[in-house]
C-alpha cells in the first residue's frame, strides 16, 4: 500500500507541477541552461521520462535519501524537523479524541433519551457538520478576542513555542502546552464528534443483545451489565474506526498547521504544492501513507488483544 | 393455596409498534407451583416468550404492565429494576432459546458463571471457581475444569446450552424459566439437554416453566400445560387429561393437525384453516373464532373467560360444555387425504445420485491464506427417485443433506460421482441444455419470509421463470392465475406484495412459483418447518394433493421425522456426510437397521404423554463430531449406543473399517452390526 | 382447504410506513426544510440581490450589510451576498453530482462484487482497500494544478472517484447476505441471468441504504469540497465556492467578520440539514438498523 500511494504520489505530482515556473519569469530572465542544470539535479526535469525519474526517486528513497526541497534543501532534514511538531499535534489530538469521544458515547448510550445524551448528540452533529478549517478559524477567532478581554495573551495562536522565548524546564512546558491547546482542540473537537456517535451506537446495539438479557437475568443490574458486559464488547468497533479517523486526521492537520502556524508536515505539503515541489510532495504522501498503515495495524493488534474470537484465528 | 410459589394475576403486557398497539399478553392468570413442571404452549405471537420475560422482569423498556405476579409475598411488577435483580438468578433464573448469542463472546465460561456466584453471595474467588467447575461437572462438560478457561465461540451449540443450564441452576433457584431451550437444537441433542433439564429439576427441586411450540416435549417433561393464544390462556391442566381428551377447540385442532411419528401411514393430519391472527387491535370476542369450526354467533361478541371445567382443569371457551362432551371432537375439523404410495409404483427413475462428493477446503492464517485440510461436507451419497414418489433426505444440522441439494441443483459435474436428471448425466450437459433441464428441477424453499422478493408483486415474482424461458406476458397472466388457483389462493391478490400474506400464504406462492414450468422434480427444503404449528398441515395436505395431481417427483429434505413420515415413500437417513440407511419409509420407521436411525426416531418426541412416558429413549452421547476431521472407520462408532454390547473384534472393525452400504430386506443399511 | 380466508392484518405500504416516521422525527423535517431553504436561496436568491456576483462596485469596498449590499462587500468591491450565493450553488452542485456518480458506482462496484464473490469480489475488494489507505485528500490536492483552468467536473470526477468505497463495502456486504437469501437463489435455480438478477432483485433491496448514503455522501462531499477550494486546490478563481470564500474571507475575520460569517454559516447549516435528512432517513427506512439509533 505505501508504494502504491509512494509511487501515485510521485507520478501524478511528477506530471501536475510544473517546477519549471519556479525560474520562469525572472528578472533578470534565468538562462535556459541553469533552469535545466537546477531541475535535473532536483531530479524533476520534465524533459527526462518520468520512469527513468521514478526509478532514480525510489532508488534514492530506499537509501533513505528523499532528495532535495525545490529550495535546495534536504527533504531528510525539513522532514526529521516536522514530523515531531506533526506528531505531537496527531497523537495528542487523536488519543484525547477518542478517548473523551468513547467516554461521551458511553454516557449517552447509558442515559439515552435524557437531556445529556440530547445535548452530547445536537452537538456531536454540529461539530460532524464544520470542516475543520472552520472549527480552527472560530477557535482561533474566539481565543484572540478572549485575550483581548482578560487583557492577556493566554491563548497563543501562532506557532509551536514563542520565538523570543526564553526561559526553562516548567516555563517552557507551560508555554509549549499554551500553544498546544488550540490546535490540538480543533482537531479533538471533531474526533470527540466522531467517536461518540460512534461508541453511542455500538453500546445501544450491544445493550440490545441476548448476552446483556443473560447477564441481567443472572441478576446484575442495569449498570452492572452495562459496565461489566456490554462496555468491553461495543469498545470494539472502535480499534477499527481509530485507524480510519486517522486517516482523516491526515487531511485534516494541514488545515489546522496552517491556520496556527504550525511548521509540520500538512503546512509542508500546502507550500509544496503550491511551489511545485514534487520531492517535498512525494515525501508527505509517503509519511501519510505510513502512517494509516501503522494505526490499521495497531488497530489489528488491539482488536486481537481484547476479541477471543479473534485470537484463535 | 400455600403451596403456589408464583401467582400471576390479571397480567396484560403490550408494546407500541407501528401499526398499531400489540396486546401480546391479555388479562391472564395462572399459578406456579413448587417443583412442578408447567410446559406453556403456543405459536408464535401468543404471547408465550412475553409472559415468562414478564415473570423475571426483562421486558422491553416500552412495555406497559399491568396486573401482578406475586412471588413470596411480594408483588415483583412493584420493584424496581435494581430491587428485582436480587430475585434474578437467584429466585427465578432463565435459559433462552438461542444458545449462541447468550453468552458474553469476550468472557470465558468460567468467569460467566463465577460471576453469577458472586454476584449474590460473598464467596471468593476460588470457592467461586471450584463450584463453577463443580457445576460444569454436574451439566454434563467434559473436563470441566479446563474447558471453564474456554471461551463461548469454542462450544458447540448443545454445549453452550448446558453452560445456560449451569448459570440458572448456580444460586439454587425456585423457579427456572425456559424459554423454547432446545428449539435451535437437533433432535438427538434436545434429547439430552431434556434430559439434563430433568436432572437440573430433580437436583434444586426448583419449579420449571417449560415455554415451547413443541406439544412432543411438554407431553414428555411437563406436570402440567397452559396452552395460550392470542395472548390468553385458552386452556390449562394436568398433561394427561388435556391430551387425552382436550376441550377448547384450538387445543383439539392443534393436537390433531401435528404429524406423529408413531402413527405410521394412515393417520390424517387435521388442518386448521386460517393462520393464527396478530395480537394488534383484536376484535371483541374469541380470538380463535374466526378459526374455529365450532364457532357461533355468540363467540363473536363475548370474549370467553378462563372458567373451571373440572377441579384440575380451566378453559376459555364458551362451547366448552358441549365439546367435551363430544365423543371424538377431531372431527369438528377437515381433513387431508391420507397419503398412500402410489399402488402402481412407476420404475421410471427421474433423479439418480451415485457416489456424490463435495469438499471445502480449511482455509487459515490472516496474511497467507493457505489450504490446511478439508470438510467432508458429502462423502459418498446415492439416492433413488423415481417418478411419483417422494423420496425424503433426513440427517442432523451438519450432516450435508442441504449440501447434497445445493450440488444436485447446480447441474454441474460433482467434484465426484455422478448426477442424473432424468436420465441425463448432469455433467453432459451444455449450457443452454443446462438452462432447460431447470424448467425440470424446481425448489420450494424453507423460509417463506426469505424466499419471495420483498419488492416484487407475487403475480410477478410466479412469472418470473416464464418469462425467463420465453412465454409471452398475456399467457404469463394467464398462467399465473391458474397457479394461484391451484395452491388455494386468491387470484385476484396477484398484484399484492408478499408482506401482505401470512407465512403459509407465502408457502403456497413459493410452490405456485416451483410450479410454474411445469416441472417433473421438485425439491422441498425443509418447507414446513418455518411454519407456525396450526398452519403446518395445510401446507403438507396441499403438497399431498399435488403431488397426485400432477405425478411429481418430491426430493424432501428435512430434520424432522414426523412431517417425513407423513409425505414421503422411501427415506434415505444421511449422518455426517454419508447415507447410512435407505428403504421405504414404513419399513425403516417400524424396523430400522442402522443403530444412528434408531436413536434419531427415539429422539423424536412424541406428543402423548402416556406413550412418550413409558417408552424407552436411546440418548446418545455427544454431538455431530466436526466433518473436517470425520472419525475413522464407520463414522458413528464414537457416539454408537450399540457398539458397547458388540464382541471386542466387531467393535474394532466399526472403528477401523468403514461399512458399505449392504441391501437388507426392502431397503440398504451401512453397519457392521446392523439392527434385527 | 380454504387458505385464501386466512386474515392477515393489513399494513401500511412500505412508502407510508418510511414518511410516517420520517415526519415523526423533528430534526429530520427541520433538516428538509433548512436544505430546501438552502437551495431556493442558491438558485432563487440571486435575483433578488442588486448585484451579480462578478461585478465589482469600487465606491464600496468593504462595506458592513446594507440595503444595497445584503451581505457587505469586499475588499474589491464585490457583493458578498451574490458571493455567497454563488458559492453556495457550486457547493452543492458539486456535492450532489458526486453523490450520485460516486453512489451509482459503489452500486455496481458493490453489487456485482457481492453476488459474484470468488475472484471478482477479491479484486474489487483490493481496489476498494488500496484507495481507502490513500490519503485521496492529498492525491486529489496533488493534482490541482493539473486541472487548474480545464473544467471543474474533473473535480467532480476526482471527488467522486475517491468518495465511493465506503458505500460500495456496505452495498457489498448487504448483496453478500442477500445473495444467501432464498429469493435470490430461487433465481438462480430458475436460469434468471446474473445481469438481471443484480438489477432486478439485488439493488432494489439495498435501495433504502443508497438513498441513504447518497444522501449523506452530500454531506461528505461538500466538507471535502470546501476543504479543497479552501487551500486553493479545489474550485479554481474565478469561479467561487463557499471553501474559498472563508479562505478569503478569514484574514481579516476579526474587522470584517461579514466576509466569512456567512459563507460559514451557510456551509454549517447546509452540511448540517443534510446530515439531519440522511439520518432521518435511515431511522425511517431501517428503525433496527446499527446506526438508525442515533438521536
Amino acid at each position: 500500500m505505501v508504494i502504491i500511494a509512494s509511487t501515485l504520489g510521485y507520478v501524478l505530482s511528477s506530471l501536475a507541477f510544473n517546477p519549471r515556473s519556479n525560474y520562469e519569469g525572472g528578472n533578470p530572465p534565468i538562462p535556459e541552461s541553469t533552469i535545466i542544470a537546477k531541475l535535473d539535479s532536483l531530479g524533476v526535469n520534465p524533459d527526462v521520462p518520468i520512469v527513468k525519474r521514478y526509478a532514480t526517486w525510489v532508488g534514492n528513497v530506499v537509501t533513505g535519501d528523499f532528495g532535495l526541497t525545490i529550495g535546495e534543501k534536504s527533504v531528510n532534514d525539513e522532514f526529521s524537523r516536522r514530523i515531531w511538531v506533526s506528531l505531537r499535534l496527531l497523537l495528542l489530538g487523536s488519543v484525547l479524541g477518542s478517548v473523551l469521544g468513547v467516554a461521551l458515547g458511553v454516557f449517552s448510550a447509558v442515559r439515552q433519551y435524557g437531556i445529556g445524551d440530547r445535548a452530547s448528540s445536537v452537538a456531536s452533529f454540529v461539530f460532524l457538520s464544520m470542516p475543520v478549517f472552520l472549527v480552527a478559524i472560530l477557535l482561533k477567532y474566539g481565543a484572540i478576542s478572549f485575550n483581548q478581554k482578560i487583557g492577556t495573551t493566554f491563548f497563543y495562536t501562532i506557532g509551536e513555542s514563542s520565538a523570543d522565548f526564553s526561559g526553562g524546564g516548567l516555563e517552557l512546558f507551560v508555554n509549549r502546552l499554551q500553544h498546544l491547546m488550540l490546535p490540538t482542540l480543533s482537531i479533538t473537537l471533531g474526533g470527540i464528534a466522531f467517536y461518540s456517535r460512534y461508541q453511542r451506537n455500538a453500546m445501544l446495539d450491544v445493550l440490545g443483545s441476548d448476552f446483556i438479557r443473560t447477564a441481567k437475568a443472572k441478576g446484575l443490574t442495569n449498570r452492572q451489565s452495562l459496565f461489566r458486559h456490554g462496555l468491553r464488547v461495543a469498545i470494539l468497533p472502535m480499534a477499527t474506526f481509530f485507524a480510519y479517523s486517522f486517516g482523516l486526521l491526515v487531511t485534516g492537520a494541514p488545515f489546522t498547521e496552517s491556520i496556527f502556524a504550525w511548521n509540520g508536515m500538512g503546512q509542508w505539503f500546502i507550500t509544496a504544492v503550491q511551489s511545485n515541489d514534487v520531492n517535498s510532495v512525494s515525501a508527505v504522501i509517503v509519511f501519510s501513507a505510513v502512517l494509516v498503515l501503522l494505526s490499521g495495524l495497531l488497530a489489528d493488534i488491539v482488536v486481537a488483544a481484547l476479541d477471543p474470537r479473534v485470537r484463535l484465528r | 393455596m400455600s403451596n403456589n410459589l408464583i401467582e400471576i394475576r390479571n397480567l396484560s403486557v403490550s408494546f407500541p409498534s407501528e401499526a398499531g398497539v400489540v396486546q401480546a399478553v391479555r388479562d391472564v392468570s395462572l399459578d406456579i407451583r413448587a417443583g412442578e413442571v408447567l410446559g406453556i404452549v403456543g405459536e408464535s405471537g401468543s404471547g408465550k416468550t412475553v409472559m415468562s420475560l414478564a415473570m423475571i422482569r426483562l421486558l422491553a423498556r416500552t412495555a406497559s404492565i399491568s396486573g401482578s405476579i406475586i412471588h413470596d409475598g411480594v408483588d415483583l411488577l412493584q420493584l424496581t429494576d435494581d430491587a428485582m435483580s436480587k430475585y434474578r438468578g437467584k429466585e427465578i433464573s432463565m435459559i433462552f432459546q438461542d444458545p449462541l448469542s447468550a453468552l458474553n463472546p469476550v468472557h470465558t465460561i468460567g468467569h460467566q458463571i463465577i460471576e453469577v456466584l458472586q454476584i449474590h453471595s460473598e464467596m471468593n474467588k476460588n470457592d467461586a471457581l471450584k463450584r463453577a467447575i463443580e457445576l460444569l461437572e454436574i451439566v454434563g462438560i467434559p473436563r470441566p475444569a479446563e474447558r471453564a478457561q474456554s471461551y463461548p465461540h469454542e462450544f458447540s451449540g448443545g454445549m453452550r446450552q448446558r453452560v445456560m443450564i449451569a448459570l440458572a441452576i448456580a444460586n439454587r433457584p425456585k423457579v427456572i424459566l425456559a424459554d423454547e431451550p432446545t428449539t435451535a437444537l437437533d433432535v438427538t441433542v434436545q434429547a439430552q439437554i431434556l434430559d439434563l433439564l430433568k436432572t437440573a429439576r430433580d437436583m434444586t427441586g426448583a419449579a420449571v416453566v417449560l415455554v415451547t411450540h413443541d406439544l412432543g416435549v411438554v407431553a414428555g417433561l411437563a406436570d402440567r400445560v397452559a396452552i395460550m393464544y392470542a395472548g390468553k390462556i385458552v386452556e390449562v391442566g394436568p398433561v394427561e387429561e388435556v391430551f387425552a381428551q382436550p376441550a377448547m377447540p384450538y387445543t383439539i385442532g392443534l393436537l390433531r393437525s401435528i404429524p406423529r411419528i408413531d402413527t405410521v401411514g394412515s393417520s390424517r393430519l387435521t388442518s386448521i384453516s386460517g393462520a393464527p391472527v396478530s395480537p394488534i387491535n383484536l376484535p371483541e370476542g374469541c380470538a380463535f373464532e374466526a378459526r374455529c369450526p365450532a364457532a357461533s354467533d355468540v363467540c363473536t361478541v363475548k370474549t370467553p373467560e378462563l372458567v373451571s371445567l373440572s377441579p384440575t382443569r380451566m378453559t376459555a371457551c364458551v362451547r366448552q360444555g358441549e365439546i367435551f362432551a363430544l365423543q371424538d371432537a377431531g372431527k369438528l375439523f377437515q381433513t387431508g387425504p391420507v397419503h398412500v404410495a402410489p399402488e402402481t409404483t412407476s420404475d421410471e427413475v427421474t433423479l439418480e445420485v451415485r457416489g456424490l462428493k463435495k469438499t471445502f477446503p480449511l482455509m487459515k492464517g490472516v496474511l497467507l491464506r493457505r489450504r490446511t485440510g478439508s470438510v467432508y461436507a458429502v462423502d459418498g451419497v446415492d439416492l433413488v427417485l423415481r417418478r411419483g414418489r417422494s423420496l425424503a433426505l433426513v440427517g442432523e444440522s451438519g450432516c450435508g443433506k442441504t449440501t447434497t441439494l445445493i450440488e444436485i441443483l447446480n447441474m454441474v459435474a460433482p467434484e465426484s460421482g455422478t448426477i442424473s436428471i432424468l436420465g441425463r448425466n448432469v455433467a453432459e450437459l451444455s449450457r443452454s441444455e443446462r438452462l432447460g433441464m431447470r424448467k425440470d428441477l424446481q425448489i420450494v424453499f424453507q423460509d417463506p419470509f426469505a424466499s419471495l422478493d420483498p419488492r416484487l408483486p407475487i403475480g410477478d415474482a410466479i412469472a418470473e421463470p416464464l418469462g425467463n424461458f420465453g412465454m409471452s406476458k398475456a399467457d404469463q397472466e394467464k398462467r399465473v392465475r391458474e397457479l394461484l388457483e391451484l395452491v388455494g389462493l386468491n387470484q385476484s391478490q396477484a398484484s399484492k406484495y408478499p408482506n401482505e400474506f401470512s407465512g403459509g400464504q407465502r408457502q403456497r406462492i413459493a410452490i405456485a412459483r416451483a410450479l410454474a414450468l411445469n416441472p417433473q422434480i421438485v425439491a422441498l427444503d425443509e418447507p414446513v418447518s418455518a411454519l407456525d404449528v396450526s398452519v403446518r398441515a395445510g401446507v403438507l395436505n396441499l403438497l399431498a394433493e399435488l403431488q397426485e395431481k400432477l405425478n411429481l417427483s418430491y426430493l424432501f429434505v428435512s430434520h424432522d421425522l414426523a412431517v417425513v413420515q407423513h409425505v414421503a415413500d422411501d427415506i434415505a437417513v444421511m449422518y455426517l456426510g454419508s447415507i447410512v440407511e435407505s428403504g421405504p419409509v414404513r419399513d425403516v420407521f417400524a424396523h430400522p437397521k442402522h443403530p444412528y436411525t434408531q436413536a434419531l426416531l427415539s429422539a423424536v418426541p412424541i406428543p402423548d404423554p402416556k406413550i412418550e412416558r413409558t417408552r424407552t429413549r436411546i440418548i446418545l452421547q455427544g454431538e455431530l463430531p466436526s466433518p473436517a476431521n470425520p472419525p475413522s472407520g464407520c463414522r458413528f462408532h464414537n457416539r454408537c449406543h450399540v457398539r458397547s454390547t458388540l464382541s471386542p473384534e466387531l467393535a474394532e472393525k466399526c472403528s477401523a473399517v468403514r461399512p458399505e452400504m449392504l441391501k437388507i430386506g426392502t431397503g440398504a443399511v451401512a453397519c457392521h452390526a446392523p439392527l434385527k | 382447504m380454504n387458505a385464501s380466508s386466512e386474515t392477515v392484518e393489513k399494513r401500511l405500504t412500505r412508502m407510508a410506513l418510511v414518511r410516517k416516521r420520517f415526519a415523526r422525527n423533528k430534526l429530520a423535517v427541520a433538516g428538509l426544510v433548512i436544505l430546501v431553504a438552502m437551495f431556493v436561496l442558491a438558485f432563487v436568491g440571486p435575483f433578488f440581490g442588486k448585484h451579480s456576483w462578478d461585478s465589482l462596485d469600487f465606491f464600496n469596498l468593504l462595506q458592513p450589510p446594507s440595503r444595497e449590499h445584503f451581505f457587505g462587500t469586499s475588499q474589491i468591491g464585490g457583493d458578498v451576498y451574490a458571493l455567497t450565493l454563488r458559492g453556495l450553488q457550486k457547493s452543492l452542485i458539486i456535492g450532489i453530482l458526486v453523490a450520485i456518480f460516486s453512489t451509482g458506482l459503489a452500486a455496481i462496484a458493490g453489487g456485482f462484487a457481492g453476488f459474484y464473490g470468488g475472484k471478482v469480489d477479491r479484486s474489487v475488494m483490493w481496489i476498494i482497500d488500496a484507495l481507502l489507505v490513500l490519503p485521496s485528500f492529498l492525491i486529489i490536492a496533488v493534482m490541482s494544478p493539473w486541472f487548474r483552468g480545464r473544467t471543474w467536473l474533473i473535480f467532480v470526477v476526482l471527488l467522486a472517484a475517491f468518495g465511493w468505497m465506503i458505500t460500495a463495502r456496505i452495498i457489498r456486504s448487504a448483496t453478500m447476505s442477500l445473495r444467501e437469501r432464498d429469493f435470490v437463489r430461487a433465481a438462480i435455480y430458475m436460469g434468471i441471468p446474473a445481469r438481471k438478477i443484480v438489477f432486478r432483485h439485488l439493488l432494489p433491496n439495498v435501495a433504502s441504504i443508497l438513498i441513504i448514503d447518497a444522501t449523506l455522501n452530500v454531506g461528505g462531499t461538500i466538507l471535502s469540497e470546501t476543504g479543497l477550494s479552501y487551500l486553493g486546490f479545489g474550485v479554481q478563481p474565478p469561479d467561487v465556492s463557499l471553501g474559498s470564500l472563508i479562505a478569503e474571507g478569514t484574514a481579516s475575520a476579526l474587522t470584517y467578520p461579514w466576509l466569512f460569517m456567512f459563507a460559514g454559516a451557510a456551509l454549517v447549516l447546509t452540511v448540517l440539514a443534510v446530515s439531519f435528512v440522511g439520518d432521518g432517513l435511515r431511522d425511517a427506512f431501517d428503525p433496527g438498523s446499527a446506526m438508525g439509533k442515533k438521536l
